[in-house]
């Protein structure tokens, strides 16, 4: 049976003809690999698990004497997470090729269920991606909410202690599981390989898999509560994490889970970019965010493990009694701090490193000028990356390491600030003698760079370690890491949206909601977090309950504006939900007048992205160049090749929109 | 032409950067400098409050340099200008070699200099505050040192005082103008012992000795914190000690020995770290074979010296 | 389908979000245990009597293996709680019934009585300053307001005895009868909890009832 190149070569596959060959049996669609059969699955994987673990260890002498049955439910939820992958379809293609039969590729659909099932198309997989991102940040901003609202006043208690801890456990969790891929899932995998003039990415059915499995870890890590909760924080330290009760294990479950989705999305994304970069598109011609998407790709893929290591420890303290984490038997309380730490400083910088991507990738476009800098820019990047594996021990300044590493650490996290800092030389380079355009994807650039400045120098503090003695560990560097990761990291995820929402959907978003969000967001978002490093001075710690009196007036102001915060995004749920589903606005192909390969392609994007592999011409920068050429040459679009693709073919080709502004630079008539 | 304007703006910049920084800098240093946390009560606060001052007047000019730019170019190059000119393109945008390499040498400069400050205010005066673990790196020179152990425990610290027949405290309170070694350790998970207006931080690690030093050098009430998020009632898990004159620690620590003397028998003799039963009370977790407090020190815990 | 159509979709979806939301809050709003409350007809300056009892285990509940406090409301009844209502600048003469074994203390400070008022506590009719948790029964349990600086050691029952195994336990089971008293500060939540690592099954006897407030820790709710 000869097997079907069609998709490797990049052949047309319109999706309307049936492939050659013996008619194929397919299970009726409500029987189909989707959400509904992937809920299905969970629930049935999830009794499963815990009906081996009860058979397994309900006899255990500490199962007894707790009445916790840890091994249930870590095989619960595993096998839950199993199950909801077999519903999902992920599975399919691996059995079949086991069993020697030809895997049936996915039915094509044109209709709005395709988003809610397995698919090869990275354009829906970004989709998808982009409303489990949102679910998981709205989650746990309702968590930061209640944290607010507790800390308001330091001897009234609407939370209890237990509760209170595990609501900042949970927030935490769920945002650092949500940040590690809110710019890498929707737009790494949406736009990468329309910018290196690719029709697919390297290995489609992982970069599915990596989606699953995502919304996977997002409902493991979401059992945690009606399973009481963790009370270790996002850090989960060691021997705190093996005396808690059964939250705990959705916590190790679901960053386990997590984080082979990140690993997935690392190589594919790092396979993707080195290897399927159309002809002409040299490492100097590559986007600023490619870049950045490639440098944290690295990071996905070899800091990870280490945090599937440690949770998989962890595991097995909790359940088999083994004593990793127990000092008295054999372990360390160390080792977990060492190894989470050591996956735990490259994973904030696959938060900073998208975000720092989509800045650069921005402003080119509405200051209509090159970005400066762009080798420095690309160079800073993966300067970061390197390293960013060499200084984790700041994190553990006064934890009774060695000595003689405090001052090694204190020079490597200080040696990283040099090339954090490249990105500002970018971006103000990239102003001079510019022409600013205001609009929403901008203003949400300016002020990532804005609150990215605060987060990145507070963190200079941090990393000087007689200073760090007054301030880790409390409000200061949870004031800095806000800053950096929500005012950093956040604020490019939403200026990148509203940027390629237009093309990736296909719809616009009404341009005044983005300027009130935008601007309700930056200011009550700096109201709140400012004020929380003159408390982290004055002496708070982290994660309590109780504060001193005199700091409950700093308390306050920031929790007003963290409700004040919250509502902001109703704005952007609002402008989302309308613009996109009630009453969509069609969009023009090229609404900000972009040089770059992705806005070249027609309306909507094609399944296959292009109708013939582009040859690239030039980096997408060439702003304010009258003799500036195409950034591509994407091939003859009359030549009729199939009916189906003749249909699609736009009317313009080129580089520049004719009912645009002036300004792309390129008068010449369209390639016949 | 072009040239010229380049050098307007660039001056009118430098202009505006120097005399905001000056004058920032020179604020912060006069009004808020006194009163940086955590305060003067020890070597260690005052080195922290130092450190702290002169990062911020080093950070100031940098985020004023990058803010006036901002403004300046925000305001100044806006499209919606009147006379707004088209942007150059080409390989002057793209880059100066000039700029880039200046960029990368000031900011290698600033970075390693704060490196070497930091390292000289972290060596030379005792640590900073900060644990050192079992083997610091600075010894004291001075003959008058107390020792103090603090013991983390779920939910509260105690304290043990070595060299007054090794009673043990919910009270901390230090002699003035003493160097004081703090030995922390846990006996159960891992918290953190921050005396705030003393400046030292360290982490009470189980069975392991965690060394901070400070020297006294004020009178006065300080709080101590736990911050390193240890269970149910870590938020709940402070208390306050204070700096008194030394005839009135001398008092207080020999009274407190006076009073304790019959549960300070009963207590295990006193050791920089201990062994705690990782069972709890009712065992049942791993296989009962370390009584807590036991007598064998075992796993590499050390016995005490003095 | 139409704009309406879409817009009652919308709808819907928002409303399941929203219930889900007030569902979960209320579900941890109300996950606290009641509250006993000891000031209601409280004649200022008299003494209030707090009386507590601590079991091996609880028997019911969602953890039925765990050691908890149990509280006797002003009325006579047991409830399985440790959250008390105050008043303050009020003598608090407590009573308690130890109907739990014990063990060795793991720090043999917290056997010491403090800040009671005498400075010592009664047990079974002899008053005592300090007990020596290596002898005898050992510690079962303590009562302790850390930042009050209260701490009161609670002699165990002998493991071997036929120990009460479901709360409310009556004075017909093996008991130690411990009374001390204490003033009550101004206003305020002061937290309170066991300092004898007593989860049994978690690592450092510290996890479990020791971690949740209802069985070993809880609050006194000083009012004015």
């Amino acid at each position: 049976m000869a097997l079907d190149m069609r998709e490797s070569i990049g052949a047309d596959f319109s999706g309307d003809t049936a492939p050659p060959g013996p008619r194929v049996r397919r299970l009726p669609k409500w029987l189909g690999p989707h959400l509904g059969r992937a809920l299905v699955g969970a629930v049935g994987g999830y009794a499963l698990g815990h009906f081996l673990g009860n058979s397994i260890a309900s006899g255990y002498e500490n199962v007894q004497g707790n009445g916790q049955n840890d091994v249930a439910t870590v095989l619960a939820l595993s096998i839950g997470v199993v199950g909801w992958l077999v519903g999902a379809g992920m599975l399919d293609y691996p059995v079949a090729k086991i069993f020697g039969r030809e895997p049936l590729p996915p039915t094509p659909s044109k209709s709005w269920t395709r988003y809610f099932g397995p698919a090869l198309d990275h354009k829906i997989i970004g989709l998808q991606y982009t409303v489990v991102v949102l679910l998981f940040f709205f989650t746990g901003g309702l968590l930061a909410m209640a944290i607010r609202t507790e800390l308001l006043s330091p001897t009234n208690h609407l939370l209890g202690p237990g509760t209170y801890i595990s609501v900042v456990s949970e927030h935490g969790t769920i945002m650092m599981m949500m940040a590690s891929s809110i710019v890498i899932g929707p737009l790494g995998n949406w736009l990468v390989p329309l910018m290196i003039g690719s029709r697919r990415m390297a290995f489609p059915r992982v970069e599915s898999f990596s989606l699953w499995i995502f919304a996977a870890g997002y409902l493991v890590i979401l059992t945690a509560l009606p399973l009481g909760g963790f009370p270790t924080g996002w850090t989960g330290y060691a021997p705190l994490q093996t005396q808690a009760t059964a939250g705990m294990d959705a916590y190790l479950v679901g960053f386990a889970v997590i984080g082979i989705g990140m690993i997935c999305a690392g190589f594919n994304l790092l396979a993707t970019i080195i290897n399927y970069r159309a002809p002409g598109m040299t490492w100097d011609r590559v986007p600023i965010f490619v870049w950045s998407v490639l440098a944290t790709g690295a990071l996905l893929t070899l800091a990870t493990p280490t945090l599937v290591a440690a949770g998989l420890f962890g595991v097995l303290d909790r359940t088999a009694q083994t004593a990793f984490y127990v000092n008295e038997h054999g372990g360390s309380s160390f080792l977990w701090e060492n190894l989470f730490w050591f996956f735990g400083h490259p994973e904030v910088y696959i938060m900073a490193l998208p975000g720092f991507g989509i800045v650069a990738e921005i402003m080119p476009v509405f200051t209509r000028k090159p970005l400066f800098g762009y080798r420095i820019a690309a160079a800073g990047m993966i300067g970061v990356s390197l390293l960013s594996f060499f200084v984790w021990q700041h994190h553990l300044f006064q934890s009774g390491i060695n000595p003689d590493m405090r001052p090694l650490f204190m020079l490597t996290t200080e040696l990283i600030s040099i090339p954090t800092g490249f990105i500002f030389l970018n971006t103000m380079g990239t102003l001079w003698k510019a022409k600013i355009r205001y609009e929403v994807p901008m203003l949400f650039a300016l002020a990532m760079s804005f609150n990215f400045l605060i987060g990145g120098i507070s963190g200079v503090f941090l990393s000087d370690v007689p200073v760090d003695v007054t301030v880790h560990g409390g409000f200061f560097v949870l004031a800095h890491f806000h800053y950096t990761i929500m005012g950093g990291l956040v604020f490019a995820f939403f200026g990148g949206l509203y940027f390629w929402l237009p093309k990736m959907t296909g719809k616009t978003m009404s341009e005044r909601l983005g300027k009130w969000h935008f601007w309700t967001m930056f200011i009550f978002f700096n109201f709140t977090f400012f004020p929380l490093f003159l408390v982290g001075l004055l002496g708070q710690p982290r994660r309590v309950f109780e504060y001193a009196q005199n700091l409950q007036t700093l308390n306050d102001i920031s929790s007003v504006s963290a409700f004040c915060l919250g509502a902001s995004f109703i704005i952007f749920v609002v402008n989302f939900v309308w613009s996109m589903f009630i009453d969509p606005k069609p969009a023009s192909r090229n609404p900000w007048n972009s040089r770059g390969l992705e806005w070249q392609t027609p309306m909507p994007v094609p399944p296959y992205n292009f109708t013939r592999i582009p040859v690239v011409l030039a980096d997408p920068y060439h702003y304010g160049q009258a003799d500036a050429r195409e950034v591509a040459d994407l091939g003859p679009r009359t030549l009729a090749l199939t009916g189906a693709v003749a249909s699609e073919a736009p009317s313009a080709v080129g580089s520049h929109e004719t009912t645009g502004e002036e300004g792309s630079g390129d008068p010449r008539p369209p390639i016949a | 032409m072009s040239q010229g304007t380049e050098t307007h703006h660039f001056r009118r910049l430098i202009t505006i950067w120097v005399v905001l920084a000056v004058a920032l800098d020179l604020v912060f240093y006069f009004a808020v400098g006194p009163h940086v946390p955590p305060g003067k009560m020890t070597s260690s606060a005052s080195g922290a409050q130092f450190d702290f001052t002169v990062l911020f007047l080093i950070a100031l000019p940098v985020m004023v340099a990058v803010w006036v730019y901002w403004a300046y170019a925000l305001i100044v190059w806006r499209g919606s200008r009147a006379g707004a000119m088209e942007p150059e393109g080409g390989p002057k945008a793209r880059g100066h070699l000039g700029i880039q390499v200046g960029w990368i040498a000031t900011t290698t400069v600033i970075v390693l200099g704060v490196f070497i400050f930091g390292t000289l205010e972290l060596i030379v005066p005792a640590g900073a505050g900060g644990g050192e673990g079992p083997t610091p790196i600075w010894t004291p020179t001075s003959h008058d040192v107390l020792p103090v152990q603090v013991i983390g425990q779920q939910w509260a610290w105690t304290y043990r005082y070595p060299t007054f027949g090794g009673f043990e405290s919910r009270q901390l309170m230090l002699p003035v103008d003493t160097t004081v070694e703090f030995h922390v350790t846990s006996l159960d998970v891992i918290h953190s012992f921050w005396a705030y207006q003393l400046g030292v931080k360290a982490d009470a690690n189980p069975s392991q000795d965690n060394i901070a030093f400070t020297t006294t050098e004020q009178l006065g009430q300080f709080t101590v914190r736990c911050s390193e998020l240890c269970g149910l009632w870590h938020g709940a898990m402070y208390n306050f000690g204070r700096v008194v004159s030394k005839a009135q620690f001398f008092v207080w620590a020999q009274s407190t020995q006076r009073q304790s003397a019959v549960n300070t028998k009963l207590l295990p003799p006193f050791s920089y770290t201990y062994v705690p039963d990782a069972n709890g009370a009712d065992g049942g977790l791993y296989p009962d074979n370390v009584d807590p407090y036991s007598k064998v020190q075992q796993y590499g815990a050390t016995s005490p010296s003095k | 389908m139409g704009r309406g159509g879409r817009l009652v979709i919308v709808g819907v979806l928002f409303g399941v979000a929203v219930g889900l939301v007030v569902f979960t809050v209320m579900a941890f709003i109300r996950s606290s245990p009641p509250t006993v409350d000891f000031t209601t007809g409280h004649q200022a300056g008299a003494p209030v009597d707090l009386t507590v009892q601590t079991v091996g285990s609880i028997g019911f509940g969602p953890h039925p293996t765990w050691v908890s406090y149990l509280t006797e409301t002003p009325g006579g009844q047991w409830v399985h709680t440790t959250l008390w209502d105050l008043p303050a600048h009020t003598r608090i003469n407590v009573t308690v019934l130890q109907y739990d074994g014990g063990s060795p203390l793991r720090n043999q400070h917290w056997g010491e009585v403090e800040g009671t008022i005498g400075g010592d506590a009664v047990l079974n009719g002899k008053t005592f300053q300090v007990i020596d948790s290596n002898s005898g029964n050992g510690v079962g349990h303590t009562f302790a307001i850390p930042t009050l600086g209260i701490s009161v050691p609670l002699y165990a029952d002998n493991g071997n005895a036929n120990l009460c195994a479901v709360a409310p336990c009556t004075v017909k089971s093996p008991h130690n009868l411990v009374k001390f008293s204490f003033m009550t500060p101004g206003p305020g939540d002061y937290p309170w909890q066991c300092f004898v690592p007593c989860g049994l099954g978690y690592l450092y006897g510290n996890g479990g009832p020791m971690s949740t407030v209802g069985y070993m820790g809880g609050f006194l709710k000083v009012v004015a």
